[in-house]
């Protein structure tokens, strides 16, 4: 799906609020997808632990977020968590590579 | 695999051929004084090393988790107890280059304290909230302080946790906001002093040389919370309260790590949170007496021994510069790129090597710190951790 027509459809989505019921399809190619296996494994690990299990922030193993709707996550790993240490990615994830981690923590990192 | 999976698994080989052969043999008689380790993180290994020769001696493996990892020493040196992130605590013999005991006392850890006297080992946890103690002769249990607060007896995650004199252990209470000391001069349970509502979010603390003054940073506010170990009846005290003036803070892509005093002109210099900035802090009076710009969230604040010079690491994206400050003049002296991930620093105790992990080149380089010249480059496997022996000998470390 061109990239524009793929926004557009998302927003109209997330109007509709049911963004969540259709996840983002994630093209990454392989030398970014290396970088944000990377910047997961290693940044993301240094709070929440380089298994996912958890540190001074919560576990994001795939148990951890079954109840958890996608736009939330992505929203999290976006914009960050007001109050917690929690710090935003957007200067540097764009939205579908926020999707690509969701997806990949989801399968689980190990 | 990944290229970076591959390449950590091969050198992890050919270390492992290499060392194999320099390896400490059983036999031969030496010091530990000299001695370090090294924590690799990914492959949740330990390097035993030393300064003289600047070598490595033994790598030690299967110790888990090493995402967050500390070390202390016993009070002989001969022994390294290594806290992971997974809850596990291994005692690993620095001579023999194994480990002697190893023990998953829970589920996930941020770091230990020795005693005093050198008896007992404390690790703080994350999960579940507390603190557990062992015995530093054989890891067996000893004590456990479940980090309880509220009506609901939630547990808290324990950060900043340190000795202190008088056998006793000091530690906060990142969900509480809460600093606890845990008295163990007397057999049996120990004796729990708790200070409440001390601030928002203590990520990690610091007790000065002497062993008298504790201070928290807290992330959820604007300050530093201090607490005199010599007159606990005196309560907490906030200190640099603002120090962020009100602005919005910068967003914070590591915790900084609270581990920084330098003797010289008495100053202790300490990462602010969420500001590119170096706090320098007066402790007669408790003020501010500078803040030195930096480039990049600051991590570890680490002053060379003899106190001339305070090393500074950054935060992700800028963890591939480190920053050396100047103490007389307090300001940066100079700046070195020495690669991508630089996570750690530690200086030998009379203040000749400054020893770095370049984590994602898989290299620990020394400097010779007055003239800013790396004067050896050891392989590592994802170095992060450095801790050399003299701590064995520190109140705090």
């Amino acid at each position: 799906m061109p990239d524009t027509l793929g926004k557009a459809f998302r927003l109209a989505v997330m109007f509709l609020g049911l963004a969540a019921c259709f996840p983002l399809t994630a093209e990454i190619d392989e030398e970014r997808a290396g970088e944000l296996r990377h910047l997961l494994i290693q940044e993301c690990g240094s709070c929440h632990g380089l298994t996912m299990r958890g540190g001074l922030g919560p576990a994001l193993t795939p148990e951890a977020l079954e109840d958890r709707h996608d736009i939330g996550l992505r929203a999290i790993i976006l914009h960050g968590v007001p109050g917690t240490p929690m710090p935003g990615w957007n200067w540097k994830l764009s939205e579908e590579e926020a999707q690509w981690l969701v997806d990949l923590l989801r399968e689980g990192v190990e | 695999m990944s290229v970076i999976g591959m390449k950590t698994a091969l050198s992890a080989m050919v270390a492992g051929v290499l060392l194999a052969v320099t390896a400490v043999q059983a036999g031969d008689l030496r010091g530990t004084g000299d001695m370090g380790v090294i924590i690799e993180r990914q492959s949740g290994s330990l390097l035993i090393v030393e300064s003289t020769g600047k070598t490595r001696l033994a790598r030690v493996e299967e110790l888990g988790d090493f995402s967050h990892a500390s070390v202390k020493f016993s009070r002989d040196a001969r022994y390294a107890f290594v806290f992971g992130r997974d809850g596990g605590l291994s005692r690993i013999d620095l001579l023999r280059g194994e480990t002697r005991q190893r023990v998953v006392q829970a589920g996930n850890s941020v770091g230990g304290a020795i005693s005093q006297d050198g008896s007992l080992v404390a690790v703080s946890n994350y999960e579940p909230g507390g603190v557990h103690v062992f015995s530093s002769e054989d890891l067996g249990p000893v004590a456990r302080i479940p980090a309880e607060y509220g009506d609901e007896g939630e547990l808290s995650k324990v950060v900043g946790l340190v000795d202190a004199p008088g056998q006793r252990f000091v530690f906060s209470l990142f969900d509480a906001g809460e600093i606890w000391v845990a008295d163990f001069s007397e057999p049996g349970e120990p004796d729990i002093r708790k200070f409440r509502d001390v601030g928002r979010q203590p990520y990690d603390a610091l007790i000065t040389p002497d062993g008298r003054y504790y201070i928290a940073g807290l992330f959820g506010e604007d300050g530093l919370v201090l607490l005199d170990l010599w007159d606990l009846d005196a309560g907490v005290q906030r200190i640099m309260d603002g120090y962020g003036r009100g602005e919005e803070p910068l967003p914070v892509y590591k915790m900084p790590h609270l581990e920084g005093w330098a003797a010289a002109n008495g100053l202790l210099f300490l990462p602010a949170v969420g500001r590119h900035e170096l706090l320098v802090v007066n402790p007669d009076g408790w003020r501010e007496v500078a803040r030195i710009p930096v480039h990049g969230q600051p991590i570890f604040a680490v002053a060379r021994p003899d106190g001339r010079q305070i090393w500074v690491n950054f935060a992700y994206p800028d963890n591939d510069t480190v920053q050396v400050v100047d103490v007389a003049s307090l300001e940066v002296a100079a700046e070195l790129k020495p690669g991508s991930g630089v996570l750690h620093m530690e200086f030998t105790p009379r203040s000749e090597q400054l020893w770095l992990s370049v984590r994602d080149e898989n290299r620990v380089e020394i400097y010779d710190p007055d003239t800013l010249e790396r004067v050896a480059t050891l392989d590592a496997i994802t170095p992060s951790g450095i801790f050399m022996t003299y701590r064995a000998h520190r109140i705090g470390l």
